[in-house]
C-alpha cells in the first residue's frame, strides 16, 4: 500500500460540510417561522386594536347571561364565562365517556359476530360495518336527531318503556333517584367493596403463582361488590327513593330527563365508532395464529378457557393501539355536538361566548388546548395500559 | 345390501358419492347455519331480524314511494317522496351555481373522468404524464373554469358554490395538497436536524390533537385577524386552508409509518451508491414506503371525504348542507329522511368504491411472495 504517495485530499469547501449545511438550514427555517409568526401577531394586534376588542383572560370572570339546557354543575344566567367553560367541558367529557363505553361493547359484539361461523350473522355484521363506516358521522347524527328523535310523539303521547321510562320529542324521561339520610354509607361501602375485590384478586393471583392453587376470584369479587352495599342498604333501611315522572299539562314533572341532543349524540357516536372497533377486534382475533388454539386444546383447556386465557390476551396486544386512536377519535368527534345544539365546549364556549365577547384568539386557544390535553391524557393512559399488556421479551 | 353385494367382489367396492346431507345446499346449510343448537337458534333469530327490518324498508323506498310530480302535493302515498330529491336535484349537485354556467362544472368533471379512465387503460404509454396532468394541470384548468372572471367566462362567487360540487372541490383540494405536504412533514419529523424535527412534531401533534370543527372555527374567525388591514380572503379559501393543515398532519403520520417500516439496509444501500438525500428519498425510499402505506393513505382520503361535511357548521353548503337547507324550506318540511337517505347513498358510493379500489391497488402492487 503506497499510502504516502497520494497527496492528502484537499478539504472540500465548507459549504459542502453536512454539519455546516444543517446549521445553516435550521437557522433559515427558524428565521422564516419567527418572522412569519411576528408578522401574524403584529397584524392580529393591529386588527384587535382597530376593532376595539379587549384581550387577556379577564372575560372569564364576566357574567354570561345566557341559559344552558344541560349542566352537571350548578349553573344559572348569572354565572361567569369561566363557569360556562366548565359546564361545556363536563358535558363533552360526559358524552365521550358514555360513548366510549357503548361503542366498546357494541364494537366487540359486532366484531365477534363478524367472525361467527354462522353465515347469516357474519353477513349482517359485515353489512353493518360497511354501511356505517362509509357514511359521514355528521349525516348519521342529523339522521338520529332530526329524522328519528325529532319525529317522536309529544310528551302527551310518549312511548312508554317498562312502565317508568318515557320517550318523546323532549328526550328520555326516567325516574330520578332521591338519596335520603344514610345513603352515603351505601356509597362508601360500595367503594370499599371495589377496593377489597381488587386486593382479593391480587392475593389470589399471587397465591396461584406461588402454590398453583386456584381461587374463584371473579365470583368472590362480584359477591363482595354486590353483597357489601346490599348489606349496608339493609342496615340503613334502603335510603333511596325514586321520584317517578308524571305527566302534568304538556310536559313531565319530577323524574330526570336526558335531552334528545344527548341521546342522538351518544347513539350516533357509539354506532359509528363501533363499526371501526369491530374491524379492529376482528383483525386482532384473526392475528392470533390457529396453532395457539390447537396448542391450548392439546393442553386440555376447554373452549372458554382457551378464549379467556390464550386468545384474548394475545389479541388485546394487537387491538389496544388502534383502539386508543378510536377512543381519541370519538372524543374529538363529540365536538359535532355543535351541529345539533348539544351544549358541549364547542357550542357554548367557542360558539356563544365567542359571539358575545369577540375574543376569538383566547377562546379558540383555550378550546384547542383543552382538546389537546384530553388527547394527550387518553393516549398517555392507553400507552401505559399497552405497556402493561405488551409481550415481555428478553 | 344383499342386492349390492352380488355385483362386487370383496375389496373392490367403488366410491360412493358423499351423503346428500354433506354436499350441495343442504350440506352448506348444515355447516354454516345449523351446526349446533345455539347456532340454529342464532340463525332463526337473525332471519327473524332481517324479516322485521328489510321488507318495510323496501316497501318504503320502492313499492309505496312517489316517483313522479314536481311539488309536494304529488306525494300522497305512504312511502318515500322521491319527488323531493327530483325537485332539488340541481341544488344538491351544484348548489346555487348559475344554471347557464353549470356546463363548466360538467366539463371539468368530464376532463377528470376522461383522464382517470385513460389511467386505467392497460398498456397505454405516457401514464405518468396523465397522472402529472391530473395533479398539476387539472387543478389550474378547474380553478379558471369554476371561478371564471377570465377568458370571457363570467365570474361566479364562491358563496354560490354548493352541493356535491363543493364537497368534491374541498375534498379534492385536501387530498391533492395533503399528500405532498404530508410527505415533507414526515421527512421533517424523521430528520436529524433538531429544530426542523421539533417544528414538524409540534405542527403534526397540534392538528392531530384537536377536532376538525375547532380547526374550521379557527379558520373562520381567526384567519381574518392574521391579515393586514383591508385584506380579506374568501370563506371557502379559509376552510380549504384549515382542511389542508388538518389532513396533511394525518397524512404525515401515515407516511411516517411507511418510512419506519422500511429496513435500514435500504437507506444504507442508497447512501452507499452515492445518492444525495433527495435522490435517495425520491428513487429508493419513498416509492417503497408509499406503496407500503397505500391502505392508510386511502383511509385518510376516505376520512377526509367524510369530514368535509363539517364545513356546513361554518356556513358553507356542501352536499349535506344543501339537503339540510332543502329540508328546512317551508314548502318541503318533513322530508328529511328522504334527503338523508339520498345523501348517505351518495357518500357511501364514493367511500365504498375508494376502499375497494385501495384493496385492488394493494393486490396489484404486492410484489412480495
Amino acid at each position: 500500500m503506497a499510502v504516502d504517495q497520494v497527496a492528502p485530499a484537499a478539504r472540500p469547501p465548507f459549504f459542502y460540510d453536512p454539519r455546516v449545511r444543517a446549521i445553516f438550514f435550521q437557522v433559515l427555517v427558524l428565521a422564516l417561522v419567527v418572522l412569519g409568526g411576528a408578522y401574524l401577531v403584529n397584524n392580529t394586534l393591529a386588527n384587535l386594536a382597530r376593532q376595539g376588542i379587549a384581550s387577556g383572560f379577564g372575560f372569564l370572570d364576566t357574567t354570561a347571561g345566557f341559559g344552558i339546557s344541560m349542566s352537571l354543575v350548578e349553573y344559572s344566567e348569572e354565572s361567569t364565562y369561566g363557569r360556562v367553560f366548565l359546564v361545556g367541558f363536563l358535558n363533552t367529557i360526559l358524552v365521550s365517556v358514555v360513548g366510549v363505553f357503548c361503542a366498546t361493547i357494541l364494537g366487540f359484539l359486532i366484531g365477534v359476530a363478524r367472525l361467527s361461523r354462522n353465515w347469516v350473522v357474519s353477513k349482517i355484521a359485515n353489512a353493518y360495518i360497511e354501511t356505517l363506516r362509509n357514511i359521514p358521522l355528521l349525516l348519521q347524527l342529523f339522521f338520529w336527531y332530526f329524522a328519528v328523535l325529532r319525529t317522536l310523539p309529544s310528551p302527551r303521547n310518549s312511548v312508554e318503556l317498562f312502565g317508568s321510562f318515557f320517550l318523546n320529542n323532549r328526550g328520555l324521561t326516567s325516574p330520578a333517584p332521591i338519596p335520603e339520610a344514610g345513603f352515603s354509607t351505601v356509597v362508601i361501602s360500595f367503594a370499599v367493596a371495589i377496593v377489597a375485590a381488587f386486593f382479593v384478586a391480587r392475593w389470589a393471583r399471587k397465591r396461584q403463582e406461588a402454590t398453583g392453587q386456584q381461587f374463584p376470584r371473579f365470583w368472590a369479587g362480584l359477591g363482595v361488590i354486590i353483597g357489601l352495599p346490599l348489606l349496608a342498604a339493609i342496615v340503613t333501611g334502603f335510603p333511596l327513593s325514586w321520584s317517578a315522572p308524571e305527566l302534568r299539562g304538556f310536559n313531565f314533572v319530577n323524574g330526570m330527563v336526558l335531552i334528545p341532543e344527548f341521546v342522538a349524540l351518544v347513539v350516533a357516536l357509539s354506532t359509528y365508532t363501533a363499526a371501526f372497533i369491530a374491524e379492529i377486534v376482528r383483525a386482532g382475533i384473526t392475528s392470533v395464529s390457529h396453532g395457539q388454539t390447537e396448542a391450548s386444546f392439546a393442553l386440555g383447556l376447554r373452549r372458554a378457557q382457551t378464549l379467556r386465557l390464550v386468545i384474548i390476551p394475545q389479541a388485546l396486544r394487537v387491538i389496544i393501539p388502534p383502539l386508543t386512536s378510536q377512543y381519541l377519535n370519538l372524543t374529538k368527534n363529540s365536538s359535532l355536538a355543535a351541529a345539533i345544539a348539544y351544549p358541549d365546549i364547542v357550542l357554548v364556549f367557542a360558539g356563544t361566548v365567542l359571539m358575545q365577547t369577540g375574543q376569538a384568539v383566547e377562546i379558540i386557544a383555550i378550546t384547542m388546548a383543552t382538546y389537546l390535553v384530553l388527547s394527550l391524557l387518553i393516549s398517555g393512559f392507553m400507552n401505559w395500559y399497552n405497556q402493561k399488556m405488551a409481550l415481555v421479551e428478553r | 345390501m344383499s342386492e349390492q353385494s352380488q355385483d362386487y367382489t370383496t375389496g373392490q367396492h367403488p366410491d360412493l358419492p358423499a351423503p346428500i346431507t354433506a354436499t350441495g345446499i343442504i350440506g352448506w346449510a348444515r355447516v354454516n347455519l345449523f351446526a349446533t343448537i345455539p347456532n340454529t337458534i342464532l340463525t332463526i333469530l337473525a332471519v327473524l331480524f332481517l324479516l322485521w327490518l328489510v321488507p318495510p324498508i323496501i316497501d318504503w323506498a320502492f313499492i309505496s314511494a312517489d316517483w313522479s310530480g314536481d311539488n309536494r302535493d304529488a306525494c300522497t302515498r305512504e312511502g318515500a317522496c322521491w319527488v323531493f330529491i327530483k325537485v332539488w336535484f340541481r341544488q344538491l349537485m351544484y348548489g346555487r351555481y348559475p344554471v347557464d354556467e353549470i356546463w363548466r362544472i360538467n366539463f371539468a368533471y368530464f376532463i377528470a373522468i376522461a383522464a382517470g379512465v385513460l389511467l386505467f387503460v392497460p398498456g397505454l404509454r405516457g401514464k405518468p404524464w396523465i397522472g402529472l396532468f391530473l395533479l398539476v394541470g387539472f387543478p389550474i384548468i378547474a380553478f379558471f373554469l369554476f371561478v371564471g372572471d377570465s377568458f370571457g367566462l363570467p365570474g361566479v362567487e364562491t358563496p354560490l358554490w354548493g352541493g356535491l360540487f363543493l364537497t368534491l372541490v374541498i375534498s379534492g383540494v385536501g387530498i391533492a395538497a395533503s399528500l405532498p405536504i404530508g410527505v415533507v412533514l414526515a421527512l421533517g419529523r424523521r430528520s436529524s436536524m433538531p429544530v426542523v424535527r421539533a417544528m414538524c412534531i409540534t405542527f403534526i401533534e397540534l392538528w392531530r390533537g384537536v377536532p376538525l370543527i375547532t380547526v374550521l372555527f379557527m379558520a373562520s374567525v381567526m384567519f381574518p385577524l392574521f391579515l393586514p388591514e383591508g385584506l380579506n380572503f374568501d370563506k371557502l379559501l379559509r376552510a380549504l386552508l384549515g382542511v389542508m393543515f388538518f389532513s396533511s398532519a394525518y397524512m404525515a403520520e401515515v407516511v411516517r409509518g411507511g418510512l419506519q417500516a422500511l429496513p435500514k439496509g435500504q437507506y444504507e444501500a442508497a447512501q452507499a451508491l452515492g445518492l444525495s438525500f433527495w435522490k435517495m428519498m425520491g428513487l429508493v425510499i419513498l416509492p417503497q414506503a408509499l406503496k407500503l402505506v397505500i391502505p392508510g393513505i386511502v383511509n385518510t382520503f376516505i376520512g377526509l371525504f367524510k369530514d368535509t361535511t363539517l364545513v356546513l357548521i361554518i356556513g358553507l353548503f356542501d352536499f349535506l348542507g344543501m339537503v339540510q337547507l332543502a329540508g328546512t324550506n317551508p314548502d318541503w318540511l318533513g322530508f328529511a329522511i328522504e334527503g338523508y337517505v339520498f345523501t348517505a347513498f351518495g357518500f357511501w358510493i364514493f367511500c365504498f368504491s375508494m376502499s375497494r379500489y385501495s384493496q385492488h391497488l394493494e393486490k396489484k402492487l404486492h410484489t412480495g411472495h
